[in-house]
């Protein structure tokens, strides 16, 4: 049985509200239940934002995330808000730019540079969050990567199919690249 | 993969699926959070079928624009939360006095006044109730899931056509904004209610007559030549204001008994495994949700207990209340507030039963562990 | 004999009015009827909306569609029965307090929206139905019950402020010319936009009696010599315009009216999913 929390935090206007929705409807046209939900400052950009995301093969009734499976961590603002959140043995997922090393030894850790393959690789800051969502879909295999493609095809603003659809591939080749330090099945 | 018809929808935003499946024509909004969305979405979607969208200076000129639409025969909604509710009240007030159907939504946030923009509470309960001043009875519907506020959105429209009066979509910013899955009916699976229009001569036609067998007068759109005057003073039924003191006492408990009498076809609940239980949590909306898991592990530890979730918030379900306090050896309310719904179900329960309260105002949601901690120490 | 404009157009089954003897009330109303005879409108096709106070109660005599909302709040009411059913005549019937103090903001709003209503403004200079409270056009120095020292609020220029808020036929009228209301209601009827027109009328038994100004009679010749038609205004030399107050047409305009803006957006979406 898949009961599976997520939190996916950084900074407003990264796009994590927008990634949240669609790994959460991936889940859906995986005919798995979900909810998804969301909380930010008062800041349309800057400030700290979450996603958060639950994806279980049972009826959802408590809709939060308190300590999640997997944490998302683009910012170290973030990291320090909710490292602490990520239950015992839960998975971390670090950007590079985020000058932390974690003090915690039950949890995986996962450094990858999400950042700067969006605006360095890409060119485009704004496909970080579909990045990273290829890394949590190669890390996890949550939903699937056909159900994740569709997903971000459909939420995604006409025009930039193209460029999210490398997004996505570099999401997953960025855990690709540390197929040695995985755990679990990879797909 | 799943059928078409099956999304990921925003709470906020399977309100204004629903309503617009419901018929609505009209919407008068001013931004507010956490209900924007539903302003933002109407805005977007109403003129796509030849609907109407306007967004109004403030709140009372919002639900004083849905109600001078609603006069024209076009379904009406508006939406708002906390603060802005406090100003819809006049509104309300005058929708019930004159009669106008025209749904109001709230999706609440922590209070009094500018309180917790961005939190959920369970704070509007009496307010809701009690809002609007004078005697009057009101319809409150109160939705736990996203699917569920698809369709509590249809039967606010359907109840206030068919009761014609306003009707209140309490909502929490929980779901409000959570997005889940939701499959999406085809119309014609589902029943939509119009108002009974006036079919006799315009020279005929008295405004506010009860005729035989109907609940409420027919009412006609203005435009259609039947000349009448709507007023939120106290009228007979040529709708002329009058102070005859029987007239005022007909008219007011009418206003009241049509929907007081009428409970059994307006209420609505959920029983979550109740069948066996000898204790009961009551909590209504997102804490309903916090109960389920709460229920689902305490009977894992052996209790016997289960859920009764009002979904018709007002008028109350006195009756299945009264009947579940005769079962149980205790009630627990669960609310994010302090104990507005808990007096109502003590009022009910308490000469049968022991209700006690746990009320939480800290702009989280109740989750299931505090609610287990709390039945088990009371236990103890 | 009753006459045709109180046979077609009044309820006389409400009647008598609530209003005083020396009330201005009665002529303006009569004067928005005969405009709506003068133009042959459509009764069922007709919706006046009023709001709290004297002349609100101006909608419950009339036999057409009639709304009398809560205070203040006729031009929302309005927008949205006009917004609703565009085909609708509207027309609001409102006074000094009502209109400029709690119903302010509509107001601004109505006009700046420039949708198609017109506005009648009874302006008595006093809340008559409560006793006599000064109201946002009370004169600087006058009394009310509520300003039993002289009121010390600067009074507003309700026509300076439809025009500056973006209505589209702006006008003025007094009780002491009561064909000059006949007409501007027919003007602003006929505008297709924003119309408003302010009408100078009496309260003998509050306003009139606070401040010793006489009987009704006595304040319509008051106000006939107060009043000065715009035109004659404009060739008076400086010092005597001193304390006149300008009647007639004071503006009008042409800007996009806001039902139709809204059919627009209706027409060029269409279709879309």
């Amino acid at each position: 049985m898949v009961h599976h929390e997520l939190r996916l935090s950084g900074s407003g206007g990264q796009g994590l509200i927008l990634a949240g929705i669609i790994l959460a409807e991936a889940a859906l046209y995986d005919g798995k239940n979900v909810v998804q939900s969301q909380s930010y400052g008062p800041e349309a950009r800057g400030g700290a934002s979450r996603s958060e995301v639950i994806i279980s093969d049972n009826i959802i009734n408590y809709p939060k995330v308190g300590k999640c499976d997997l944490l998302l961590a683009l910012t170290e603002s973030a990291y320090d808000k909710y490292i602490d959140s990520l239950k015992d043995g839960g998975t971390l997922i670090l950007d590079t730019t985020v000058n932390k090393v974690p003090e915690r030894k039950d949890i995986k850790v996962y450094t990858i540079p999400i950042l700067d393959t969006a605006s360095k690789k890409l060119g485009k800051a704004m496909v970080a969050n579909i990045i990273a969502l290829g890394s949590i879909q190669r890390l996890t295999n949550l939903v699937s990567k056909e159900a994740l493609a569709k997903a971000v095809l459909n939420r995604v603003p006409r025009g930039t199919e193209e460029l999210n659809k490398k997004a996505l591939e570099e999401g997953f080749n960025l855990i690709n690249n540390q197929k040695d330090r995985l755990y679990g099945e990879v797909c | 993969m799943p059928k078409s018809n099956v999304k990921l929808m925003q709470g906020n935003e399977a309100c204004v699926e629903g309503a617009i499946v419901a018929g609505m024509e009209f919407f008068a909004g001013y931004p507010i959070t956490p209900s924007t969305e539903i302003a933002e979405l109407s805005a977007a979607k109403l003129p796509k079928i030849g609907g109407k969208f306007i967004q109004m200076e403030d709140e009372i000129a919002s639900i004083s624009a849905t109600i001078g639409a609603s006069l024209t025969g076009k379904k009406s909604m508006t939406a708002t939360s906390g603060p802005g509710f406090s100003l819809k009240q006049e509104g309300i007030g005058y929708a019930i006095m004159a009669e106008i159907p025209c749904v109001i939504v709230n999706v609440q946030r922590g209070g009094p006044s500018t309180g917790l923009p961005t939190a959920p509470a369970q704070g509007d309960i009496m307010q809701a109730r009690w809002g609007t001043h004078g005697e009057h009875s009101i319809i409150a519907l109160y939705p736990s899931t996203v699917k569920e506020i698809f369709y509590t959105t249809i039967k606010a429209f359907n109840l206030s056509e068919k009761y014609r009066t306003p009707v209140i979509l309490l909502m929490d910013e929980v779901i409000g904004h959570m997005r889940e899955k939701i499959e999406i009916p085809n119309k014609d699976e589902i029943e939509i209610y119009n108002r009974k229009e006036p079919t006799q001569a315009p020279s005929d036609y008295k405004p506010y007559e009860i005729k035989n067998g109907d609940i409420v007068p027919e009412m006609a759109s203005f435009g259609k030549g039947y000349r009448y005057h709507v007023t939120g003073l106290v009228h007979d039924e040529t709708g002329f204001p009058t102070s005859d003191h029987e007239v005022a006492e007909k008219l007011i408990t009418r206003l009241v008994n049509k929907i007081e009498a009428n409970k059994d076809d307006i209420v609505e609940y959920e029983e979550y495994r109740l069948e066996d239980a000898d204790e009961a949590i009551i909590a209504y909306g997102a804490t309903a949700r916090s109960a389920k898991s709460a229920i689902d592990t305490l009977r894992e530890e052996g209790r016997k207990i289960g859920l009764f979730r009002p979904i018709t918030i007002w008028p109350v379900a006195e009756k299945q209340i009264e009947e579940l306090a005769k079962r149980v050896r205790s009630i627990t309310v669960v609310e994010m507030n302090l104990g507005q719904y808990f007096e109502v179900i003590d009022r009910i329960a308490g000469k049968h039963t022991k209700v006690v309260k746990y009320g939480r105002v800290n702009g989280e949601l109740i989750n299931p562990k505090e609610i287990i901690a709390f039945i088990n120490n009371r236990r103890g | 004999m009753v006459s045709h404009l109180v046979e077609k157009y009044f309820r006389t089954e409400t009647l008598p009015h609530i209003w005083c003897p020396g009330c201005g009330n009665g002529t303006v109303t009569r004067a928005i009827v005969k405009a709506i005879d003068n133009l042959g409108l459509d009764q069922d096709q007709v919706c006046i909306v009023s709001g709290i106070g004297c002349s609100s109660r101006a909608a419950g005599y009339l036999d057409f569609n009639t709304v009398h909302t809560t205070h203040g709040r006729a031009l929302a009411f309005a927008t949205g029965i006009k917004l609703a059913n565009p085909k609708l005549t509207v027309i609001v019937i409102t006074g000094d307090g009502d209109c400029a103090a709690i119903g302010g903001n509509h107001l601004i709003h109505a006009a700046r929206r420039n949708i198609d209503i017109t506005t009648i403004v009874f302006n008595n200079n006093i809340y008559g139905m409560t006793g006599g409270q000064y109201s946002p056009t009370t004169p600087t120095g006058d009394k009310g019950t509520t300003a039993p020292y002289g009121n010390i609020d600067a009074n507003f220029d309700l026509c300076n402020l439809a025009v500056s808020a973006g209505a589209t036929y702006v006008a003025r009228s007094s009780l002491s010319n009561p064909n000059m209301i006949i007409k501007q209601v027919e003007e602003g009827i006929k505008n297709k936009g924003f119309s408003f027109i302010e009408t100078l009328t009496t309260c003998p038994t509050y306003y009139g009696r606070k401040n010793k100004k006489g009987d009704g009679v006595e304040m319509i010749r008051y106000l006939g010599e107060k009043t000065i038609n715009k035109i004659a205004y404009d060739k008076l030399p400086e010092e005597k315009r001193k304390d006149k107050i300008i009647i007639g047409e004071i503006f009008r305009g042409d800007r996009p009216e806001f039902t139709e803006e809204y059919q627009k957006v209706i027409e060029s979406i269409k279709g879309e999913i």
